[in-house]
């Protein structure tokens, strides 16, 4: 390995700086602004607070921590010939301009995740999750997508699971591979449940969400036989489909012969949508998934851009407390004390090792200057972090006791509408019956009680804001088109994972029965999607049938799961930057490391053997089997009893998995860290030699 | 204004992949020129089939 500095010859065209008065001011506005949030114990703060702080943090951490990793630790060299000019195929590997990378990039990384992550979080007061989205995203989150973009830029695009494989041995492959599989199938599960909450007898948002099905499908014969290849004018066309849908689910709302065909209870709709996502992973991909992909695209960007410039010209009011008292683990939302669980609920928006994934495959294909994985990997995930902080503040401008009222389970509250609103006015947040009922009523809904997941409170915000644009008229229309919006990408989400999961899966059943691993034979393609469809399925269903809502057990088991792809991600990109001769800045990567190290073990351990039965599986098993004994259980509640038993039981194996894969992982890496430092053999490393690039900037 | 609009127009159609045929025409034509050249409809066919083969999206 040459250690050759060709910054000399970059071809990156240098940007000038900002003159260092201006870098001390913004320092000090950041302070101050962290500061005010930090310490404001008022009725309310303006939401300006929290978008000052955001982008003083993003562009100090931006000008000074990643050029501090650009050049000192990985030495990005610009004069480097990326992977998508020596292996240009036109297609595939293909020099792009870095700006439709980012928007490419942005556009992969960025999902459900860090919209309903800090919605959920809000139950700790607006602090806790907005200190861990700004610090865990410029320390954490944006140093995993640069560090693993730049590793797999120089090792020809190379996968995560491949790069554990070359780096770390046999092992390393194997848990991140594993670690995947599991993630992808608790991650559609949960993702699943949220539409579900969101649609559950809801004429209005099912209608709507229903409509994204027939558009898609429309779209795919456009750009397939009418007009081959316009995407721009097929997304267009859709869009505007889109949003006749909302404003038709308003006419079918009031339609009293059509209504009944869009009410649906969850069980139904859990069976629907699994039905839907096994069509979703079989049928052509142009017919229903890249359509629904460019519609999702459009409208993800589109209104994220609507709600920042939204929430910048509004200013709203934050009327969430800086800190709730369910810090303390009695949180009616998500059970488990603020540490860990504030950083396992957000995953996405601070680190998500799943951007690892985007970051390793698609995005190092594309670039065509080496300097720009700065901009792109650091850059591109500072983006997603922002989208977290808007998350945030669109929970935490409706009043407590609404956002309580929403979020919390009815297993937790109260089933009826006098308990539940008792209950969380006795905790300090006064809300009434008839003001729920009001806003419910505005919205175009027949209840907002108990509509967990995070959806639909996110909705709520989201319209309460953009309505102050247009007037409270359109409220159950924004409401709406909310709801649409976090269904359509979530639903990609899940059509786009089945078909990876079955992907995977067809590729390790080819192992056994190679006819299975033949990705164009029919019964492999059924089986094997079938396999995943039911794996998902079931926890779905399990979540929909579970009288604590689902989301209590299922959104901290996807965090762990998150946050321990992560820790491999960062094994990986810590054992890379030690092999690669400058073990002296292995912190960069490996600090983050250990606090998700510190923070996944805490969360799994908790959740396993914690006595709190709410939060510890165990204890809920004891719990229940004390009170089937002593038949102090509804006969509902007893014949569901075995089912709720098993769940427990699955859901304890696989947190007790995540946490052993994470530790097998960590200790692998020590040990080839450790044999590398002290000269032992090590698998080679496997960066591809220097060759000068020969594009002109 | 206008040549704001335009820039957007192109970054868009690069965005969403209306030019990739373009520039795969480009390439081939440069650098394999011996090889035949699909249509717009075979291309996008290869495209969606090729681009949805491994993980794409993310939460």
């Amino acid at each position: 390995m040459t250690d050759v500095n060709h910054e000399a010859n970059s071809k990156a065209p240098a940007r000038a700086s900002l003159p260092w008065p201006v870098w001390v001011v913004i320092a000090l506005v950041g302070a101050g602004a962290v500061g005010g949030i930090a310490l404001r114990r008022g009725e309310s703060i303006n939401s300006l607070w929290f978008i000052v702080a955001a982008l003083c943090v993003y562009s100090l951490a931006f000008r000074f921590y990643s050029a501090f990793v650009a050049t000192r630790v990985l030495m990005l060299d610009g004069s480097r010939a990326t992977p998508a000019e020596r292996l240009n195929d036109g297609r595939d590997f293909m020099p792009t301009n870095r700006w439709i990378v980012f928007g490419h990039h942005f556009a992969a990384i960025a999902g459900p995740g860090p919209l309903i992550g800090p919605t959920l979080a809000a139950q700790f007061g607006y602090l806790p999750g907005t200190l861990w989205i700004l610090i865990g995203g410029v320390l954490g989150g944006c140093v995993q997508d640069f560090v693993i973009l730049f590793s797999s830029l120089r090792r020809d695009g190379r996968s995560l699971g491949q790069m554990a494989r070359d780096e770390l041995g046999p092992l390393g492959g194997f848990a991140a591979l594993a670690a995947v599989m599991t993630i992808m199938v608790i991650l559609i599960a949960v993702l699943a449940l949220i539409v579900v909450n969101a649609m559950k007898h809801s004429p209005w948002g099912t209608f709507t969400v229903s409509m994204t099905i027939p558009i898609a499908l429309f779209m795919g014969i456009y750009l397939r036989t009418l007009r081959p290849g316009k995407v721009l004018e097929a997304s267009v066309i859709g869009v505007v489909l889109l949003l006749a849908a909302v404003a038709g689910g308003g006419v079918v709302d009031h339609m009293p012969a059509l209504r009944p065909w869009f009410d649906f209870d969850a069980k139904a709709l859990a069976l629907m949508i699994i039905a839907y996502g096994f069509s979703a992973a079989v049928l052509p991909v142009w017919l229903l998934l890249a359509p629904r992909d460019y519609l999702s695209t459009f409208m993800k960007i589109g209104t994220i851009g609507a709600l920042a410039v939204a929430l910048i010209v509004l200013r709203p009011d934050i009327h969430m407390p800086a800190l709730t008292p369910f810090i303390d683990g009695s949180g009616p939302i998500f059970a488990g004390k603020l540490f860990p669980f504030v950083f396992i609920t957000i995953a996405c928006g601070a680190i998500s090792g799943f951007h690892a994934l985007i970051s390793s495959g698609t995005t190092p294909k594309l670039l065509s200057n080496e300097a720009d994985a700065r901009m792109i990997g650091y850059g591109g995930m500072m983006m997603e972090s922002f989208v977290a902080v808007m998350a945030m503040i669109a929970a935490c401008v409706l009043d407590p006791g609404v956002y309580f009222a929403i979020n919390s389970p009815a297993g937790v509250v109260g089933a009826d509408a006098a308990t539940a609103v008792a209950t969380i006015s006795g905790w300090g947040f006064p809300v009434t019956v008839d003001e729920m009922q009001h806003l419910a009523t505005q919205m175009g809904e027949a209840t907002l009680f108990a509509r967990t997941g995070g959806a639909p409170s996110l909705a709520v915000g989201m319209a309460n804001i953009f309505a102050r644009l247009s007037g409270d008229g359109l409220l159950a229309l924004w409401y709406h088109f909310a709801i649409m919006f976090e269904a359509l990408f979530i639903l990609t989400t899940l059509d786009a994972g089945t078909r990876v999961a079955r992907f995977m899966l067809q590729d390790l059943l080819g192992n056994f029965y190679a006819p299975l691993g033949r990705v164009s034979w029919t019964p492999g393609v059924l089986f094997s999607s079938g396999l995943v469809v039911l794996a998902w399925g079931y926890f779905l269903y399990q979540g929909v049938i579970d009288p604590l809502g689902g989301i209590n057990s299922l959104w901290p088991l996807f965090g762990i799961a998150n946050q321990m792809l992560a820790a491999i991600a960062l094994c990986v990109a810590t054992t890379i930057i030690v092999k690669s001769g400058r073990a002296r800045y292995a912190w960069v990567t490996a600090a983050p490391l250990a606090w998700l190290v510190i923070v996944t073990t805490s969360a799994a351990w908790a959740k396993l053997f914690d006595p709190a039965p709410r939060i510890g599986i165990l204890a809920q098993v004891a719990d229940l089997k004390a009170k089937l004994a002593a038949g102090a259980l509804p006969p509902e509640m007893i014949k569901q009893a075995p089912q709720l038993l098993f769940n427990a039981h699955l859901n304890a194996a696989l947190t007790a998995l995540f946490l052993l894969l994470t530790w097998v992982l960590v200790l692998d890496t020590l040990r080839v860290c450790s044999r590398h430092l002290r000269g032992l053999s090590t698998p080679p490393f496997s960066e591809v030699p220097y060759a000068r690039t020969q594009l002109s900037a | 204004m206008k040549r704001l609009w335009t820039a957007m127009r192109e970054w868009l159609n690069f965005l969403n992949g209306d030019a990739a045929y373009e520039s795969f025409i480009a390439h081939q034509r440069q650098h394999h020129p011996e090889r035949p050249l699909p249509s717009r409809a075979a291309f996008y066919r290869m495209e969606t089939d090729r681009r949805w083969n491994g993980v794409r999206r993310c939460c």
